[in-house]
């Protein structure tokens, strides 16, 4: 495995032997001293045409504690706003002698043009590509349910996890559907029909117009972040009705399983999917996901670079 | 004195055998005169086809030189079996008024490897709104009788009913690009199951049909003449079917790509598969086969596009729609409809000459290879292949989607009035060069 393109350049196994990775190196982030030796000398560049603190931050922690060299290159101020070409773009970076390109970018499928054009030779990483995927995302929440729901169990086989929102858009959502059930979970997607991608009955889902009538039989739900210009593309006649039909609030809540988790891949609009104390209440894991993403993202920088795993209790 | 040909042992497209003797750009014989000089040119095993004639062209000229010029594809032409194109009016200045259509055939005439018709734009600047100057494009030297807004859709119901209308005065047609915009903002792929899973977003087979339906039950109310470009889908085909069967004066085309390619090209992201309307699903291919075979869809027209390498090298959502089709045409076309057994040689005359020659009012095109008629003809080797290679073709852009495939049939002589523009499979070198 060179690149981490979609989910579906991972087998089973492959995904999970990065959770495993990301479990050991998870050791490494809660020690005093954060930092392994394994990718000093590498070169490793955040190329992030599009917005997102988060995910380049993440990336770029998970790349430090594995002493890698990290290059920022972000669209504001660079050449990619500038209007240079994604092509002229990665001739340079492997000018550089760029070992890896985690790259954030707005159209579908740049990840998979940087890595099959032959404009460079490193590893490519895809950190979210416009409405397509977001594997390292997808990765970072299964290594969460893992956690949570699984006692144990290497994979995610048997719970019931809905995600909930504007599937239409989303490439956490993609990608998550394609990976929680490679791994044996059973997934409900809950949006407004205009929300659905024509074309989803082929999706290994089932689908719900109806939140209240899921709520009692998952282990897990995951709210989407939904964009405000949505409301102008006439997909729900406005926020206060979203809210009514698709948020998540503390009557919903309480209609949950016992052990269930409350999931957000952040940013979240507090009072449009999801109400601030549901946020901030003990089932949410969302600050959690945070931190478990700089694990799995290590996860992922070790494996490619390396072409190797960590076992489970290696760095015990 | 001209030169004279004399191609032996070919057959023509009903299976018949027939040697053609060729001088003063006519087909003036069935048998080499003794002493005649003439060239012999051994075609055993080979087809004559009348040759093609191209309803739907981007010859990017002027404006857009960097991708096509007239002559550039001129030569593509010759290469695919082409005598005859059809210069679509998206240029820039657009070809909305006489000038730049009698321009169009300046160039064509230059170039001498095939004839060039030029496509008038129905509005001005292709804006949708007002009438571009049809009548005096129709009455230039140019002699415009097909008009369209290629590229974009007369969405207007009222502008497109009244351009119905004002072509009748000359008998002229309209060639709707059938595309509902509101349906298409952004629009990047077919819409269906491909789409969901790569999250280009969708281009649906309704935005086509919504348009051709609106636009057959026009040309019904105001007794015109409509032409449906590029049909991609099955309900398109079926809302095809329905006019012509009440009568409806309707023709339609179908691109040899839309023959063969399907949407799951796109899993690539490359762009040299991103084309409008897109590639559909292998359903949709099907009823476009089934369509053409039985003269629902009476024409193939290439929707040759050219694009510079910039165009093409990028993001998908970035880059330019659109394909190269003349070189590859024919041999898709017999890989598509004639090896698989759907068409015989004579239905491949009559949809890739003859009709669109009829639909466009090409006088010399199209026409039976009766003594004394203008020789413009192809001669085509089924039994040969090739292989596509994007830096050999003759165009000046190289997004062939066929790059590295082998093709069935080799056009080993393409004569023009008379004349070989493509000899022993070789491109004649072209005049004033």
């Amino acid at each position: 495995m060179k690149h981490l393109l979609s989910i579906n350049d991972l087998s089973e196994s492959e995904a999970i032997a990065i959770l495993d990775t990301a479990t050991e190196l998870a050791r490494v982030s809660d020690a005093p001293m954060k930092k392994l030796p394994t990718l000093r000398g590498r070169t490793i560049v955040n190329l992030f045409a599009e917005d997102s603190t988060r995910t380049r931050i993440s990336f770029e922690a998970a790349a430090k504690r594995l002493s890698a060299d990290v290059i920022n290159f972000s669209a504001k101020g660079s050449s990619v706003s500038k209007g240079e070409s994604l092509k002229d773009t990665a001739q340079t970076l492997q000018a550089m002698g760029a070992d890896a390109v985690i790259i954030r970018h707005n159209a579908c499928g740049a990840a998979h043009r940087l890595a099959t054009s032959q404009w460079m030779s490193g590893t490519v990483i895809n950190a979210g590509d416009g409405t397509h995927e977001h594997p390292s995302q997808a990765l970072l929440d299964a290594f969460t349910l893992r956690k949570h729901l699984m006692h144990g169990l290497k994979n995610l086989q048997g719970i019931h996890v809905a995600i909930v929102g504007d599937i239409l858009h989303s490439r956490v959502a993609r990608s998550n559907v394609l990976l929680l059930s490679k791994l044996g979970a059973k997934v409900t997607l809950v949006a407004p029909p205009t929300l659905l991608p024509v074309g989803v009955a082929s999706w290994p889902v089932t689908v719900s117009y109806d939140l209240d009538e899921v709520m009692p039989h998952i282990d897990a739900i995951m709210m989407l972040r939904v964009q405000s210009e949505r409301m102008d593309e006439l997909y729900f006649p406005n926020a206060r009705e979203y809210s009514r039909y698709f948020g998540l609030n503390t009557d919903r809540v309480k209609r949950m399983k016992k052990e269930s988790i409350i999931m957000h891949p952040g940013p979240m609009n507090r009072g449009l999917e999801i109400t601030a104390d549901v946020a901030d209440s003990a089932r949410s894991v969302i600050v959690e996901q945070v931190s478990n993403g700089v694990s799995v993202r290590m996860g992922i920088l070790y494996t490619l670079l390396t072409g190797e795993g960590i076992q489970a209790g290696a760095l015990a | 004195m001209s030169q004279k040909y004399f191609i032996e042992g070919a057959s023509l497209e009903d299976g018949t055998r027939k040697d053609l003797f060729i001088s003063d750009g006519l087909i003036s014989g069935f048998q080499n005169p003794p002493n005649s000089n003439a060239v012999v040119i051994n075609a055993t095993g080979k087809i004559i086809l009348p040759g093609l004639v191209d309803l739907h062209t981007h010859l990017r000229e002027p404006g857009k030189e960097d991708s096509e010029t007239v002559a550039s594809a001129s030569r593509a032409a010759a290469k695919g079996g082409f005598t005859a194109l059809s210069a679509m009016p998206n240029t820039s200045p657009v070809a909305d008024t006489a000038g730049v259509v009698e321009q169009v055939v300046r160039l064509g005439v230059e170039a001498g490897l095939c004839d060039v018709y030029p496509i008038g734009a129905v509005t001005k600047n292709l804006d949708g709104k007002e009438l571009a100057e049809i009548g005096a494009m129709a009455d230039s030297a140019a002699r415009v009788r097909i008009f369209s807004d290629d590229g974009h859709c007369v969405s207007d119901a009222q502008v497109m009913r009244r351009a119905l209308e004002y072509v009748k005065k000359f008998n002229g047609v309209i060639a709707q690009h059938a595309q509902d915009p509101d349906l298409t903002v952004d629009a990047q792929m077919n819409e269906g199951v491909i789409s969901s899973v790569l999250g280009l977003k969708g281009w649906p087979a309704v935005a086509e049909e919504a348009i051709i339906a609106r636009d057959v039950l026009l040309a019904d109310h105001v007794q015109s003449r409509l032409h449906v470009c590029h049909v991609t889908t099955a309900g398109g085909v079926e809302i095809i079917r329905w006019a012509k069967a009440r009568g409806i004066n309707v023709t339609a085309e179908v691109t040899p790509h839309h023959l063969l390619l399907t949407d799951d090209l796109a899993s690539s992201y490359d762009p040299v598969y991103k084309v409008n309307p897109p590639l559909r699903t292998i359903k949709d291919v099907q009823a476009l086969r089934e369509g053409l075979a039985e003269g629902i869809i009476d024409i193939v027209a290439t929707d040759h596009a050219p694009h510079p390498a910039e165009n093409k090298e990028c993001e998908w959502q970035q880059a330019a729609f659109g394909m190269l089709g003349l070189e590859t045409a024919l041999s898709i076309v017999a890989l598509t409809m004639v090896e698989s057994g759907m068409m015989d040689w004579k239905a491949v005359a009559q949809r890739f000459s003859r009709t669109p020659a009829r639909i466009g009012g090409y006088v010399d095109q199209g026409g039976d290879l009766i003594q004394g008629a203008m020789a413009n003809l192809t001669v085509f080797n089924p039994g040969a292949s090739w292989r596509v290679d994007r830096d050999l073709v003759a165009s000046r852009s190289r997004n062939t989607p066929f790059h590295g495939k082998e093709l069935p049939g080799v056009i080993s002589e393409t004569f023009f009035k008379g004349v070989p523009t493509v000899l022993n499979t070789q491109l004649v070198a072209e005049k004033n060069s």
